[in-house]
């Protein structure tokens, strides 16, 4: 690991400037992914800014019935909230099945959002990865892409986001809450926070140099079913191959979003229109245009029996 | 057609470890790619108080120490045990603030103020922990190396459901959570047993949970 320093941020503002002024410097909050990453010197911060102590592991009620849940609420507490249970069931579901009991004791809202891609020649150093060194190749184009994305992509990085929290997140079309260095504060539409990697792979977010994410508040709660269904190599403690998250409504009408498939996670509210033709017609719409590799084609098919197994579920 | 993509994905796997096996021994090579490269980085050390089991260490650490090296290496508690340093086998978990944490993955410079809990602070030989006599008397080891990981995380699970925090694989999220073998399985997921204790693991959990012990 390379040598940092280190401080405890005082303010969101101030760690937000501090974060803008010095030269590669990075916030940590759980520190589950990035320090993970920086004993590979994958990441490489010259700097340490502690956001623990900043008061943004709270949740609270919002006016119009949604709920703000702090940048740093930790993913058990965020899964274990009385009213994370009744109301967003989904987003319970998703975070208990990601990781481990240790790691979500640690794992923040923030971090958890921001967490980067478990593509493995991004963590290898001794491979090209236009993420980890831009303009240096994509290793998985030709390599091992079986757990990587097949929409969104592009032929410079075809890495997938590993959250679960993120899916749920999506679908429930929650606000990233924010403060930029100058100190002014703004909500990113979940749907615009993480960018597709287009040329710029290494770019991952909205967010611009410095700005600390403070909260994530969720709209007033949509009642309906809640599924959060992922598939995985092993039962527990594996990351998704592919996951559904959906809300149904008694009527059939609902909302959809994928795990495992792209560099975000994916949800287009058009294909929603096709839940009462069934399974296969939301999965035509929200894939189209896809462009698996050889060993990652398997997940349209398990796409679509996801799907079906969660919306026979919903039926009966 | 399927058996195909099998072979091919266990050959890509078999690729994959061997090329990350390299990486574990060279990390230096990865310095060509920092973004401040050109000027090497000298070390920074910062004062910490660590109270570990009850006693308070004033420490000078290298702001790069893991709490488990620091725990095993400067203050000489060797129960908590190193077995990926990457947070996903658990050998490492230990209690800070009564919660269970992996040890590797979190810097010992931020636990300043916290109350941190070893397998040494848990029991002692002649004083063992409910759990610890429990995984004596269910053989839930065998070579021993995962079991201060799995004691402590076990204890730290026992207070999740105490507290009511749902699972994976709990029905109902709103109701209190069952203690059943699936949910001591799950809960306790991510401490991997590389002799396959599991069994007599769950064994000597459930015995402590229901009061037994
Ligand atoms: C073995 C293992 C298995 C895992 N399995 C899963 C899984 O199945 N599903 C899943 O979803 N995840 C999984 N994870 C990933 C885990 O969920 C993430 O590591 C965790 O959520 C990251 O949160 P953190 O608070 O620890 O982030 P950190 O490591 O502290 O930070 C991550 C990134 O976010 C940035 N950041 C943190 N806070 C802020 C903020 N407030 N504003 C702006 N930037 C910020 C940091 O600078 C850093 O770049 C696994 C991890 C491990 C090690
Ligand atoms: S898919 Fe993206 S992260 Fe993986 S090697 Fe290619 S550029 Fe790097
Ligand atoms: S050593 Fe920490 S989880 Fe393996
Ligand atoms: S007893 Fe040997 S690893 Fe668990």
């Amino acid at each position: 690991m390379k040598s940092f320093t280190y401080e405890k941020a005082q303010s969101p503002a101030e760690a937000a400037a501090a974060a803008a002024r010095i030269p590669d410097a990075r916030f940590i909050a759980g520190g589950t992914n990035l320090l993970d990453l920086m004993k590979l010197e994958v990441e490489t911060p010259a700097h340490l800014i502690d956001v623990n102590g900043l008061a943004l592991d709270r949740l609270e009620p919002l006016p119009d019935g949604g709920l703000r849940v702090g940048a740093l609420v930790r993913n058990t507490d965020l899964a274990a909230d009385a009213r994370v249970r009744r109301d967003y069931p989904v987003l319970a579901r998703a975070l208990l099945a990601g990781a481990s009991g240790q790691l979500r004791n640690k794992a923040t809202t923030a971090g958890n959002l921001l967490q980067r891609t478990r593509c493995p020649y991004f963590y290898d150093t001794n491979q090209p990865c236009n993420k980890r060194v831009p303009g240096s190749g994509c290793s998985a184009l030709e390599g091992f892409s079986r757990p990587l994305a097949l929409i969104g992509v592009s032929r410079t990085c075809i890495a997938s986001h590993p959250s679960d929290m993120a899916v749920a997140m999506r679908l429930l079309d929650a606000g990233v809450e924010t403060v930029k260095a100058d100190g002014s504060r703004r909500v990113i539409p979940i749907a615009d926070f993480h960018r597709l990697p287009g040329d710029t792979p290494q770019h991952e977010s909205a967010l611009a140099p410095g700005e600390l994410v403070t909260a994530v508040s969720l709209p007033p709660p949509l009642g309906g079913k809640h599924y959060y269904r992922k598939v995985r190599d092993r039962a527990s403690y594996a990351f998704a191959l592919v996951s559904v998250a959906a809300v149904v409504q008694p009527d059939g009408s609902g909302r959809v979003a994928l795990g495992g498939v792209a560099p975000r996670p994916w949800r287009l509210e058009s294909a929603e229109a096709a839940l009462p033709l069934g399974a296969r017609a939301v999965t035509e719409q929200l894939l189209a245009g896809a462009t698996p590799t050889q060993q990652n084609a398997f997940k349209i098919p398990l796409v679509q029996r996801t799907l079906s197994a969660v919306l026979a579920e919903a039926k009966g | 057609m399927e058996a195909s993509n099998l072979k091919l994905s266990r050959r890509e796997l078999l690729v994959m470890s061997a090329a990350s096996a390299t990486m574990m021994a060279m990390p230096a090579v990865a310095a060509a790619q920092s973004a401040s490269a050109g000027r090497a980085r000298p070390p920074v050390n910062a004062p910490v108080a660590l109270r570990v089991n009850g006693h308070l260490h004033e420490l000078e650490l290298d702001t790069r120490s893991s709490l488990l090296d620091v725990l095993r290496e400067r203050l000489q508690l060797g129960g908590t045990k190193k077995g990926c340093d990457h947070g996903q086998c658990g050998a490492c978990t230990v209690l800070v603030n009564g919660r269970r944490i992996n040890s590797c993955l979190t810097l010992a410079v931020m636990h300043q103020g916290d109350e941190i809990t070893t397998i040494e602070g848990l029991g002692t030989p002649q004083r063992l922990h409910p759990l610890q006599a429990a995984f004596v008397r269910h053989d839930g080891y065998q070579c021993g190396y995962c079991t201060p990981g799995q004691i402590c995380s076990a204890v730290g699970m026992l207070a999740e459901i105490e507290a009511g925090v749902p699972s994976h694989v709990s029905a109902d999220l709103e109701a209190r959570p069952l203690l059943s073998a699936a949910e001591i399985r799950e809960r306790m997921s991510g401490n991997l047993c590389r002799c396959g204790a599991y069994a007599n693991i769950v064994d000597a959990i459930t015995d402590v949970a229901e009061g037994k012990a």
